[in-house]
Protein backbone atom coordinates (compact mmCIF):
# COMPACT_ATOMS: atom_id res chain seq x y z
CA UNK A 1 0.00 0.00 0.00
CA UNK A 2 1.23 3.26 -0.97
CA UNK A 3 1.61 6.33 1.15
CA UNK A 4 -1.41 8.11 -0.75
CA UNK A 5 -3.72 5.82 -0.26
CA UNK A 6 -2.79 5.41 3.52
CA UNK A 7 -3.83 9.14 3.66
CA UNK A 8 -6.71 8.33 1.79
CA UNK A 9 -7.65 5.45 4.68
CA UNK A 10 -7.45 7.26 7.40
CA UNK A 11 -9.00 10.23 6.22
CA UNK A 12 -11.93 8.19 5.48
CA UNK A 13 -11.81 7.05 9.43
CA UNK A 14 -13.00 10.25 10.33
CA UNK A 15 -16.35 11.64 9.94
CA UNK A 16 -16.39 14.98 7.83
CA UNK A 17 -18.46 17.82 9.68
CA UNK A 18 -20.57 19.60 6.96
CA UNK A 19 -20.22 23.39 6.17
CA UNK A 20 -20.87 25.71 9.23
CA UNK A 21 -21.46 22.79 11.50
CA UNK A 22 -18.20 23.23 13.28
CA UNK A 23 -18.35 26.93 15.49
CA UNK A 24 -15.83 29.50 13.81
CA UNK A 25 -15.35 31.01 17.58
CA UNK A 26 -14.36 29.47 20.65
CA UNK A 27 -13.80 30.70 24.33
CA UNK A 28 -11.50 33.18 24.80
CA UNK A 29 -11.42 33.95 20.74
CA UNK A 30 -11.60 37.87 20.13
CA UNK A 31 -14.27 38.89 17.74
CA UNK A 32 -15.45 42.26 16.99
CA UNK A 33 -19.46 43.00 16.56
CA UNK A 34 -20.06 44.51 12.98
CA UNK A 35 -21.25 47.71 12.09
CA UNK A 36 -24.46 47.53 10.13
CA UNK A 37 -27.39 49.61 10.33
CA UNK A 38 -29.92 47.93 8.65
CA UNK A 39 -33.69 48.80 9.01
CA UNK A 40 -36.12 46.51 10.70
CA UNK A 41 -35.92 43.42 13.24
CA UNK A 42 -32.51 43.30 14.25
CA UNK A 43 -31.60 41.89 17.61
CA UNK A 44 -27.73 43.55 17.81
CA UNK A 45 -28.44 46.19 20.28
CA UNK A 46 -27.15 49.23 18.64
CA UNK A 47 -25.05 50.55 21.86
CA UNK A 48 -22.59 47.20 20.61
CA UNK A 49 -22.42 47.48 17.87
CA UNK A 50 -18.46 47.90 16.59
CA UNK A 51 -17.47 46.71 19.85
CA UNK A 52 -14.79 44.39 20.61
CA UNK A 53 -15.58 41.35 22.62
CA UNK A 54 -14.26 38.16 24.07
CA UNK A 55 -16.11 35.07 23.48
CA UNK A 56 -17.43 33.64 26.48
CA UNK A 57 -18.92 30.23 24.93
CA UNK A 58 -20.83 28.59 22.26
CA UNK A 59 -24.56 28.76 22.41
CA UNK A 60 -25.71 24.96 21.30
CA UNK A 61 -27.73 23.79 19.79
CA UNK A 62 -27.32 25.59 16.98
CA UNK A 63 -30.37 27.83 16.29
CA UNK A 64 -32.38 29.60 12.87
CA UNK A 65 -31.42 33.44 12.45
CA UNK A 66 -33.84 34.89 14.56
CA UNK A 67 -33.58 38.01 12.32
CA UNK A 68 -34.57 36.27 9.32
CA UNK A 69 -37.12 34.52 11.26
CA UNK A 70 -38.81 37.74 11.70
CA UNK A 71 -39.38 37.61 8.25
CA UNK A 72 -40.82 34.28 8.47
CA UNK A 73 -37.52 33.39 6.09
CA UNK A 74 -34.54 30.74 6.49
CA UNK A 75 -36.56 28.63 8.55
CA UNK A 76 -34.51 25.80 7.61
CA UNK A 77 -30.61 26.91 8.31
CA UNK A 78 -29.27 26.79 11.17
CA UNK A 79 -25.92 28.55 12.27
CA UNK A 80 -24.39 29.71 16.11
CA UNK A 81 -25.04 31.94 18.47
CA UNK A 82 -22.04 33.12 20.22
CA UNK A 83 -21.93 34.30 24.26
CA UNK A 84 -19.62 37.30 24.25
CA UNK A 85 -18.26 39.67 26.94
CA UNK A 86 -18.13 43.19 26.26
CA UNK A 87 -16.10 45.21 29.04
CA UNK A 88 -18.42 48.16 29.95
CA UNK A 89 -15.62 50.58 29.76
CA UNK A 90 -14.83 50.06 26.41
CA UNK A 91 -18.91 50.48 25.89
CA UNK A 92 -19.52 53.54 27.73
CA UNK A 93 -16.51 56.17 28.13
CA UNK A 94 -17.93 57.30 31.14
CA UNK A 95 -18.72 53.67 32.92
CA UNK A 96 -18.91 54.53 36.34
CA UNK A 97 -17.79 51.39 38.47
CA UNK A 98 -15.54 48.32 38.14
CA UNK A 99 -13.23 48.11 35.25
CA UNK A 100 -13.63 44.49 35.38
CA UNK A 101 -17.72 44.80 35.40
CA UNK A 102 -18.57 43.77 31.58
CA UNK A 103 -22.07 42.75 29.37
CA UNK A 104 -22.64 39.42 28.13
CA UNK A 105 -24.76 39.25 25.31
CA UNK A 106 -25.53 36.15 22.76
CA UNK A 107 -24.61 37.49 19.40
CA UNK A 108 -25.42 35.82 16.02
CA UNK A 109 -22.64 34.55 13.82
CA UNK A 110 -23.36 36.84 11.16
CA UNK A 111 -22.77 39.82 13.29
CA UNK A 112 -19.32 38.53 14.33
CA UNK A 113 -16.00 39.04 12.54
CA UNK A 114 -12.70 37.17 13.77
CA UNK A 115 -9.96 39.80 15.14
CA UNK B 1 -66.68 39.14 59.33
CA UNK B 2 -70.40 39.18 58.65
CA UNK B 3 -71.57 39.03 55.20
CA UNK B 4 -74.02 42.20 55.16
CA UNK B 5 -70.86 43.98 55.88
CA UNK B 6 -69.61 43.87 52.67
CA UNK B 7 -72.55 45.39 51.26
CA UNK B 8 -72.25 48.84 53.21
CA UNK B 9 -68.79 49.91 51.10
CA UNK B 10 -69.90 51.34 47.96
CA UNK B 11 -67.83 50.72 44.69
CA UNK B 12 -68.17 51.12 41.44
CA UNK B 13 -69.14 48.27 39.09
CA UNK B 14 -65.62 46.23 37.71
CA UNK B 15 -67.14 46.99 33.87
CA UNK B 16 -65.03 48.41 30.55
CA UNK B 17 -66.88 51.30 29.39
CA UNK B 18 -63.85 52.82 27.16
CA UNK B 19 -64.05 51.67 23.69
CA UNK B 20 -61.60 49.10 22.83
CA UNK B 21 -57.96 50.75 21.74
CA UNK B 22 -56.15 50.38 18.11
CA UNK B 23 -54.05 47.30 19.44
CA UNK B 24 -57.60 45.47 21.42
CA UNK B 25 -58.95 45.93 17.94
CA UNK B 26 -55.91 44.56 16.33
CA UNK B 27 -55.60 41.87 18.47
CA UNK B 28 -59.36 40.29 18.47
CA UNK B 29 -58.97 40.86 14.33
CA UNK B 30 -55.53 38.45 13.90
CA UNK B 31 -57.06 36.15 15.84
CA UNK B 32 -60.10 35.79 14.44
CA UNK B 33 -58.79 35.71 11.10
CA UNK B 34 -55.85 33.14 12.30
CA UNK B 35 -58.99 31.03 13.56
CA UNK B 36 -61.00 31.58 10.45
CA UNK B 37 -58.08 30.25 8.26
CA UNK B 38 -57.63 27.01 10.84
CA UNK B 39 -54.11 28.02 11.92
CA UNK B 40 -54.92 27.85 15.26
CA UNK B 41 -58.43 26.51 17.37
CA UNK B 42 -59.86 29.28 20.19
CA UNK B 43 -58.56 26.54 22.61
CA UNK B 44 -55.34 26.81 22.18
CA UNK B 45 -55.41 30.62 22.55
CA UNK B 46 -56.89 30.20 25.98
CA UNK B 47 -55.08 27.21 26.83
CA UNK B 48 -51.77 29.16 26.60
CA UNK B 49 -53.19 31.79 28.66
CA UNK B 50 -53.46 28.91 31.44
CA UNK B 51 -49.85 27.72 30.46
CA UNK B 52 -48.36 31.01 31.67
CA UNK B 53 -50.74 32.01 34.33
CA UNK B 54 -49.32 28.83 35.87
CA UNK B 55 -45.88 30.32 35.77
CA UNK B 56 -44.89 32.08 38.98
CA UNK B 57 -41.58 33.00 40.94
CA UNK B 58 -42.35 30.29 43.21
CA UNK B 59 -40.85 27.79 40.56
CA UNK B 60 -37.81 29.39 39.95
CA UNK B 61 -37.12 29.67 43.66
CA UNK B 62 -38.06 25.95 44.44
CA UNK B 63 -34.56 25.38 41.73
CA UNK B 64 -32.72 28.13 43.57
CA UNK B 65 -33.84 26.07 47.24
CA UNK B 66 -32.64 22.89 45.16
CA UNK B 67 -29.58 24.31 44.15
CA UNK B 68 -28.66 25.29 47.66
CA UNK B 69 -29.03 22.36 49.46
CA UNK B 70 -27.79 19.69 46.56
CA UNK B 71 -24.57 20.42 44.79
CA UNK B 72 -24.54 17.94 41.93
CA UNK B 73 -27.81 19.56 40.71
CA UNK B 74 -26.50 23.18 41.63
CA UNK B 75 -24.02 21.75 38.78
CA UNK B 76 -26.25 20.42 36.16
CA UNK B 77 -28.38 23.45 36.80
CA UNK B 78 -24.95 25.47 36.20
CA UNK B 79 -24.32 23.02 33.53
CA UNK B 80 -27.95 22.97 31.40
CA UNK B 81 -30.69 25.43 33.15
CA UNK B 82 -33.39 23.63 31.11
CA UNK B 83 -32.46 20.31 31.80
CA UNK B 84 -32.01 20.75 35.09
CA UNK B 85 -35.90 22.66 35.68
CA UNK B 86 -37.32 19.84 33.23
CA UNK B 87 -35.68 17.63 36.58
CA UNK B 88 -37.85 19.33 38.93
CA UNK B 89 -41.15 18.89 36.17
CA UNK B 90 -40.75 22.72 35.52
CA UNK B 91 -41.35 22.24 31.53
CA UNK B 92 -40.49 25.07 28.98
CA UNK B 93 -43.31 25.18 26.00
CA UNK B 94 -41.13 27.13 23.68
CA UNK B 95 -37.64 26.99 22.39
CA UNK B 96 -35.80 28.87 24.47
CA UNK B 97 -32.75 27.50 26.45
CA UNK B 98 -31.77 28.80 29.91
CA UNK B 99 -28.60 29.81 31.57
CA UNK B 100 -28.18 29.95 35.29
CA UNK B 101 -25.86 32.94 36.27
CA UNK B 102 -24.37 32.21 40.05
CA UNK B 103 -23.77 34.76 41.68
CA UNK B 104 -20.88 34.81 44.42
CA UNK B 105 -18.80 36.56 46.56
CA UNK B 106 -16.46 38.28 43.27
CA UNK B 107 -19.31 38.59 41.19
CA UNK B 108 -22.82 39.84 40.37
CA UNK B 109 -25.41 39.38 37.66
CA UNK B 110 -28.09 41.61 36.43
CA UNK B 111 -29.86 40.19 33.99
CA UNK B 112 -31.87 42.78 31.42
CA UNK B 113 -33.15 42.90 28.39
CA UNK B 114 -32.61 46.23 26.14
CA UNK B 115 -34.46 45.29 22.77
CA UNK B 116 -37.82 44.12 24.56
CA UNK B 117 -38.45 42.40 27.49
CA UNK B 118 -36.96 38.95 27.13
CA UNK B 119 -37.40 36.69 30.33
CA UNK B 120 -37.08 33.27 31.55
CA UNK B 121 -41.11 33.31 31.98
CA UNK B 122 -41.38 28.87 31.98
CA UNK B 123 -39.64 29.46 35.87
CA UNK B 124 -40.59 33.24 36.72
CA UNK B 125 -44.08 34.07 34.78
CA UNK B 126 -44.64 37.65 33.33
CA UNK B 127 -41.91 40.29 34.49
CA UNK B 128 -42.64 42.88 36.92
CA UNK B 129 -44.06 46.26 34.63
CA UNK B 130 -40.60 48.04 35.46
CA UNK B 131 -38.14 45.03 33.72
CA UNK B 132 -40.42 46.31 30.51
CA UNK B 133 -39.95 50.02 31.16
CA UNK B 134 -36.89 51.34 29.14
CA UNK B 135 -35.59 53.43 32.06
CA UNK B 136 -34.53 50.05 33.63
CA UNK B 137 -33.55 48.62 29.90
CA UNK B 138 -31.60 51.02 29.30
CA UNK B 139 -29.87 51.90 32.46
CA UNK B 140 -29.01 48.58 33.53
CA UNK B 141 -26.61 48.22 30.69
CA UNK B 142 -25.34 52.04 31.26
CA UNK B 143 -24.86 52.00 34.82
CA UNK B 144 -25.94 48.72 36.90
CA UNK B 145 -24.45 50.16 39.76
CA UNK B 146 -26.50 52.93 40.17
CA UNK B 147 -29.60 50.91 39.57
CA UNK B 148 -28.91 48.34 41.69
CA UNK B 149 -28.38 51.04 44.57
CA UNK B 150 -31.59 52.12 43.72
CA UNK B 151 -32.69 49.22 44.89
CA UNK B 152 -31.18 48.77 47.85
CA UNK B 153 -28.32 47.03 46.42
CA UNK B 154 -24.94 48.56 47.06
CA UNK B 155 -21.97 46.13 45.19
CA UNK B 156 -18.71 46.39 46.48
CA UNK B 157 -15.67 47.74 43.82
CA UNK B 158 -13.95 44.66 44.18
CA UNK B 159 -17.03 42.97 43.08
CA UNK B 160 -17.43 42.21 39.58
CA UNK B 161 -21.14 43.30 38.10
CA UNK B 162 -21.68 41.42 34.73
CA UNK B 163 -25.05 42.30 32.99
CA UNK B 164 -26.25 39.58 30.66
CA UNK B 165 -28.74 41.39 27.73
CA UNK B 166 -30.35 39.03 26.46
CA UNK B 167 -31.85 39.10 22.94
CA UNK B 168 -31.76 35.70 21.29
CA UNK B 169 -32.87 32.14 22.22
CA UNK B 170 -31.26 31.83 25.97
CA UNK B 171 -33.12 33.22 28.88
CA UNK B 172 -31.20 33.97 32.07
CA UNK B 173 -31.73 33.46 35.63
CA UNK B 174 -30.01 34.31 38.16
CA UNK B 175 -28.81 32.22 41.03
CA UNK B 176 -29.08 34.41 44.55
CA UNK B 177 -26.02 33.43 47.35
CA UNK B 178 -27.70 31.44 49.91
CA UNK B 179 -28.14 33.87 52.96
CA UNK B 180 -25.46 33.33 55.96
CA UNK B 181 -27.17 31.52 59.11
CA UNK B 182 -29.56 29.22 56.78
CA UNK B 183 -27.99 25.85 57.87
CA UNK B 184 -31.29 24.89 60.25
CA UNK B 185 -33.67 25.97 56.99
CA UNK B 186 -35.53 23.01 55.23
CA UNK B 187 -35.93 23.41 51.61
CA UNK B 188 -39.46 24.81 51.09
CA UNK B 189 -38.37 27.55 54.17
CA UNK B 190 -34.84 28.02 51.84
CA UNK B 191 -37.51 28.50 48.70
CA UNK B 192 -39.29 31.07 51.01
CA UNK B 193 -35.95 33.33 50.88
CA UNK B 194 -35.68 33.39 47.44
CA UNK B 195 -37.65 36.56 45.47
CA UNK B 196 -38.68 37.20 42.34
CA UNK B 197 -36.00 39.99 41.80
CA UNK B 198 -33.03 38.21 43.54
CA UNK B 199 -33.28 35.77 40.09
CA UNK B 200 -33.56 38.85 38.18
CA UNK B 201 -30.12 39.78 40.11
CA UNK B 202 -31.54 43.39 41.52
CA UNK B 203 -31.83 42.31 44.73
CA UNK B 204 -29.98 39.56 47.05
CA UNK B 205 -32.21 36.84 48.73
CA UNK B 206 -33.80 36.98 51.83
CA UNK B 207 -31.85 37.07 55.40
CA UNK B 208 -33.27 33.54 57.56
CA UNK B 209 -35.80 35.97 59.17
CA UNK B 210 -37.44 36.82 56.31
CA UNK B 211 -35.84 40.43 56.10
CA UNK B 212 -33.59 42.15 53.51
Amino acid sequence: MNELSQNDLSKSEQPVAALGEIPAFGPGDQVRILTRSPIGHYRVPSYLRGQRATVLSVVRPRAIDNEEEGYGKNAGWKGYYYRIAVPMASIWSSYNGSSSDRLQIDIFETWLAGE
Amino acid sequence: MAHSEHHHHSHSEISNTSAPSYFDVMEAAVQELLIEKGLIKPGEIRRQIEVLDSRTPALGAKVVARAWIDPEFRQRLLENGRAACEELDISFYDDTQLVVLENTPRVHNLVVCTLCSCYPRPVLGLPPDWYKLKPYRARAVYEPRAVLAEFGTHVPDDVEVRVSDSTAMVRYLVLPMRPESTEHLNEEQLAALVTRDSMIGVVPALNSDGGV
